[in-house]
This record gives structure tokens, C-alpha cells and sequence, in this order.
């Protein structure tokens, strides 16, 4: 069947130019209405007129109902739209702030996306402070553009760290991993000592707990489980777990 | 009047301060030779028409929704207790916690009664502060009374009886 040329190729390792499904009217189920459902194309796949072509190499995967990308490692953030970011600030200047997020070009943060903030009262910022932030314009072509609200003004968490913590960057598939919903780094994290994590989607990771040493321990065990298979880090988490603490 | 204006050149007609005097056939006239004369003027490719077609995919650039990320503040063991409400709220739950939070919520739920309890003593203060004054005081003085209703009907003329 057409409709099954797609998901056929799930799990399959695809390069950049190969032809992902040549026009969605001949692989997508038709819906109750008689029209092809949309599909949603994730990153590594780009669409070129009713062509989807894959742009980076990796492994291919979907979603119900028809949504697929590819899946691979690296460690080059492209911003994205929607997604938080570790950022640090860079520049002061006026209305906005630069912040660097990693990306190819620097982010604009205004004074005014802060929760509390207004044109009298502005936040507390200087340059080299970490904050969390979202990407409200990504584009290739624009530079990127954060705030540290949602859309109800609240901070939920977004803005300047506290002192304390400790930034480290990390692979972006280690930080996916840190955050995939039934991840099990995340429950032997869990299992260790009272420690907080910030976790950008730029691959920045900023970690604080108790002490400075617990810090460090705990900055030093992510970097080294990006290259790590499970049964090894449940073996560095055990003897970590016996010996110092 | 209609026959005077008629007179007057098109021209003359169409400017701004002469717009307001004009009756709603006479506008309506000057409106349309004046489409007459801009579409005469316009000019047009004689092409296909470009059919706007409906676009079947979507691009999605991120890929927290693919993979259906958690919020990037993590919290163990207390450390943070801000950070560990954060998570619970802006996380979606799994399955098995939500099933207990569904029972939590049955059971601090206002049973229709309590409600009514609780509206009954609101309907009187609501009353009392649209009475009037008179009936006011009466009805503190019911109150005292344990609810007595003395209906005070109102005064009215009595017919002297012959």
C-alpha cells in the first residue's frame, strides 16, 4: 500500500538529499473527509515544493499520527522557536540585551520580558549573568529573539540564576536524554544527592546543589555520560553512591 | 435645488467639500464612473490564475514536541522546592499519578449541600441590604425572635364602614 511508504522507512538511517516521500497526497491516509491528512515534517527533514527531502543525516523517526524526524547527534545548536535556552548575557545596550545562546548569531532579549518588569522598573541584569530564556523568533534569516515570560507574563522559572551553580555544555542528545519523559538518567540523577539542574536546549546545562564539591561531582558525571552506555553509569553512579556520599 | 446642482461640472462635484450637499443618487453615479475610469486604466497580465494550493505538510523545527521534553528545571530531593512545583505543574503527568490526583480532587469537592448551607445565610444578608429601612428593623427583630414571620402588611386606606 502507498499509505505505508512512509512508515515504512521508520528506524532506517537516511543522509541529506535522500527523498524522504515524493508528493503527501501518495503516502498519507486519507481522513473520513476524503482529504489527506497534514504531515508534520521535524527537524532534519525540509520541504522543497511537495517534496520532502532529509537534511541531516541520522535515523528516522515518527509519531502518531504522521509526524517524523530525524534523529541524530551533534553538537552545533540551531535555535528553534518555542524552545528554552541556557543563554549568557553579553552586551547592555539601551532596550535590549544580547544574549549568546550558542547559536550562530547572538539573541536579542528587551529589558521589558521580564515578570514584573516595566519601563520604570527594570531588571536587575548585568553583562556575564546566565538566564533561562525562550525563543519567540527563530529563523534562518532574523536574529533570534528571547523572552524570560510566557505568555501570561509569569517567569515559571525563565530569568537570571541565582549565585551559586555551575555551567557546563554538553552534547544536545545528552541534554534530550535529561529530558526525554521516562528517561533513566534522570532517575539515577534522582536516586544521588539534593541537587538542581537548569537544562537548555542549546546543550548548556547548569548545575548547582549543596556544596561545591557535590557541584562539581555532578557537573563532571554529566559530561562524562554523554559517552557512557547504561550499565556503565549505573556502575559510576553506585560507586559514587558508596564512596563519597 | 436638484436641477441647480445637476449644473454643476463633475469636476467640482467630486471635491472633498462638496461631497456633503450631494443627495445618495448622485454619489452613487460619481462613485461609479469613477470605477469606470480606474479599471479602464488598470492594467493586467494575461496569465493563469495562481491557485493557491492547501499546504499538506507542516513545518516543525523543534524538537520538544517530537519528543515530548519536560521543562528544563529539574529538581531532586527538595533542593529547590519552587523548581519542584514548576516541574509538577508544566510537566504532563504520567498516567498513574494523574488516576490519584482524579480521586484527590472527588474528595475536596463542595458537595451540593454544603453549598446550599452556605448560600442560605447569603440570602439573607443580600436581602437585608435591599430592604428598606423600616423592614430592616423588623426583621433584625424576627432574627431575634428565631425566625417568627410577622407579616406587616402595608398600610392602606380603610373604607369607613356606614
Amino acid at each position: 500500500e502507498d499509505s505505508s511508504v512512509s512508515t515504512e522507512r521508520v528506524g532506517e538511517i537516511l543522509l541529506p538529499g535522500d527523498e524522504f516521500c515524493c508528493g503527501p497526497k501518495d503516502t498519507l491516509p486519507l481522513t473520513d473527509s476524503g482529504k489527506s491528512e497534514r504531515l508534520v515534517a521535524g527537524p532534519g527533514l525540509r520541504r522543497s515544493g511537495d517534496r520532502l527531502l532529509v537534511s541531516r543525516s541520522g535515523v528516522l523517526r515518527h509519531k502518531e499520527p504522521n509526524k517524523f524526524w530525524i534523529e541524530s547527534q551533534q553538537r552545533r545548536y540551531v535555535p528553534a522557536k518555542g524552545e528554552t535556552v541556557i543563554g549568557i548575557v553579553t552586551v547592555k545596550s539601551g532596550d535590549v540585551f544580547k544574549v549568546d545562546i550558542g547559536g550562530s548569531e547572538v539573541a536579542s532579549l528587551s529589558y521589558l520580558a521580564f515578570e514584573g518588569a516595566t519601563k520604570r522598573n527594570r531588571p536587575n541584569i548585568q553583562v556575564g549573568d546566565l538566564l533561562l530564556a525562550q525563543l519567540v523568533v527563530a529563523n534562518k534569516d532574523m536574529e533570534p529573539e528571547l523572552v524570560c515570560i510566557d505568555g501570561s507574563g509569569r517567569a515559571n522559572g525563565m530569568g537570571v540564576f541565582g549565585t551559586g551553580g555551575l555551567l557546563i555544555k554538553v552534547s544536545l542528545g545528552l541534554v534530550r536524554r535529561l529530558l526525554a519523559p521516562r528517561s533513566d538518567l534522570r532517575a539515577d540523577l534522582e536516586q544521588l544527592f539534593p541537587c538542581e539542574l537548569a537544562v537548555g536546549m542549546n546543550g548548556r546545562v547548569w548545575v548547582r546543589a549543596g556544596a561545591v564539591q557535590q557541584t562539581l561531582v555532578l557537573a563532571n558525571l554529566l559530561q562524562s555520560c554523554d559517552a557512557m552506555t547504561a550499565p556503565q553509569r549505573q556502575q559510576l553512579f553506585r560507586r559514587l553512591q558508596q564512596g563519597a556520599f | 435645488m436638484a436641477g441647480e446642482s445637476a449644473k454643476l461640472s463633475k469636476n467640482l462635484l467630486r471635491m472633498k467639500f462638496m461631497q456633503r450637499g450631494l443627495d445618495a443618487e448622485t454619489k452613487k453615479q460619481l462613485e461609479e464612473d469613477e470605477k469606470r475610469i480606474i479599471s479602464d486604466e488598470h492594467w493586467y497580465l494575461d496569465l493563469p490564475e495562481l491557485k493557491a494550493k492547501e499546504n499538506l505538510i507542516i513545518e516543525e523545527k523543534s524538537l520538544v514536541p517530537c519528543e515530548d521534553l519536560l521543562y528544563g528545571r529539574l529538581s531532586f530531593k527538595g533542593f529547590n522546592p519552587e523548581v519542584e512545583k514548576l516541574m509538577v505543574l508544566l510537566n504532563p503527568k504520567d498516567e498513574k499519578e494523574e488516576e490519584e490526583e482524579d480521586v484527590s480532587c472527588m474528595q475536596t469537592d463542595v458537595t451540593d449541600e454544603e453549598m446550599a448551607l452556605r448560600y442560605e445565610s447569603l440570602v439573607g444578608t443580600m436581602k437585608k441590604k435591599f430592604a428598606k429601612k423600616r423592614e430592616r428593623a423588623a426583621m433584625d427583630e424576627d432574627d431575634v425572635n428565631q425566625n417568627v414571620v410577622v407579616k406587616s402588611s402595608k398600610k392602606t386606606f380603610l373604607k369607613p364602614q356606614d
